[in-house]
């Protein structure tokens, strides 16, 4: 049940967008239209799932036990940007449609600081695993819960942004600064989450 | 003077948080505290400064086509660099900042300023661009963190001013981050549109 638990954990109770503040940039950057959200949420889905089960394989059987963690920031961002690039050329060969729909966003997720955030979470074992150790199957599914999470809150954001553009917003408060307060409010909603793990671990009879 | 206007200009007409509005996710992270939004700035400030002088310093040795993994390696050195002399000399604020140190290699301005700037200036300019930006990085953080921790808790840097009940908890949290900003933005947008 512990699995359940951090699945749900990581989508609604610590929103890696809203609650933990990783991802804001393409969160604010490419928000105006669900369409263009939804691409960016999958794309970052794919990669994220890529990137930790990478950084989880070298951060232990290369750097630990040669002694080298000082090197993880580098290796990790290296790592991180060959990927993509190659992500990019194997999708551009192997399935030209799914290059169409995602292309344009990948060179973007190199610098989203939830891919490089979450793989360096899951080598150092320091997230929320609910009581199981962690392991590249808890750590693989706790990237793809935090992706998905990432994705609902992108697009339930650019929903919300695309009624916003009909509204009539006074001079000072357009643009990022309304946006900035929605996405606060949205924090707000999310936070009616918070309690709903413990609860749900208490219902299990953790 | 011209050095002298490059910094002016990274604090006021470029300020990367009310103007550029990048780097925001260190903006909103960090900002529980006056004191916190202070220690990030100057920890983005230093590898700015740093990687914006190395940067120049390099121009002419990095060959165009594979110039911005160039420019990530330097940076992400100087934060290596950085996260061992914080581990050493301030490892409480190290633990508060946690995961988003590390995370300071993939903050949009550092990369910004090494495309926008340091790639096209001399030494000394870039260093100049790098202390006016990392100086209004760390004011913004500062203002930030300190609404945030009035409103939220009543205290200023750790000093208590304002009595506990009216302590707003919602500030020191995630929705207060986003909202403050907001607020802030707009106010700094309404001074700008006086002024035009």
């Amino acid at each position: 049940m512990a699995y359940f638990l951090i699945f749900i954990s990581a989508i609604f109770v610590n929103n890696i967008v809203l609650s933990q503040f990783l991802g804001i940039c393409p969160f604010l950057g490419v928000s105006k239209k669900i369409s263009t959200a939804a691409g960016m949420g999958i794309a970052v889905t794919f990669v994220l799932v890529f990137a930790v089960i990478v950084t989880y394989a070298l951060q232990t059987w290369v750097l630990n036990p040669l002694g080298l963690g000082y090197l993880q920031t580098i290796l990790f961002i290296l790592v991180i940007a060959g990927l993509v690039q190659m992500l990019e050329t194997v999708l551009k060969k192997m399935s030209p449609s799914l290059y169409q729909a995602l292309g344009i966003f990948l060179p973007l997720i190199t610098t989203n600081c939830c891919i490089l955030g979450v793989s360096i979470l899951v080598a150092n074992g320091t997230y929320n695993a609910q009581g199981l150790e962690p392991s590249l199957l808890v750590g693989v599914l706790y990237a793809f819960s935090t992706a998905l999470g990432f994705a609902l809150a992108l697009i339930i954001f650019a929903g919300i942004r695309e009624q916003l553009a009909t509204v009539n917003i006074p001079k000072g408060m357009q643009g990022m600064s309304i946006a900035l307060i929605t996405a606060g409010l949205l924090a707000m909603a999310f936070m009616g989450f918070s309690g709903v793990d413990h609860g749900l671990a208490l219902a299990f009879g953790h | 003077m011209n050095y002298f206007k490059t910094i002016l200009n990274g604090i006021i007409k470029e300020n990367p948080t009310f103007v550029l509005l990048l780097g925001m996710c260190p903006t909103l992270a960090t900002t529980s505290s006056a004191l916190n939004g202070m220690g990030m700035g100057v920890a983005t400030m230093f590898v700015l400064i740093c990687s914006n002088v190395f940067i120049s310093l390099l121009k002419n040795l990095i060959p165009d086509g594979v110039r911005i993994p160039c420019y990530i390696v330097v940076i992400a050195s100087f934060v290596t660099v950085l996260q061992m002399l914080m581990q050493a000399y301030v490892p409480d604020l190290y633990k508060t900042l946690g995961i988003f140190i590390p995370l300071i290699v993939v903050n949009c301005i550092i990369l910004g300023r090494a495309e926008a700037f340091a790639a096209k200036n001399n030494v000394l300019a870039s260093l100049c661009d790098g202390v006016g930006i990392g100086i209004g990085f760390t004011i913004a953080l500062t203002l930030l963190g300190m609404v945030r921790e009035l409103l939220g808790k009543g205290t200023f840097f750790g000093m208590e001013v304002l009595p506990a009940s009216t302590n707003m908890l919602v500030f020191v949290l995630a929705p207060g981050a986003f909202i403050t900003l907001g607020l802030l933005i707009a106010i700094v947008n309404s001074f700008k549109n006086k002024k035009a």
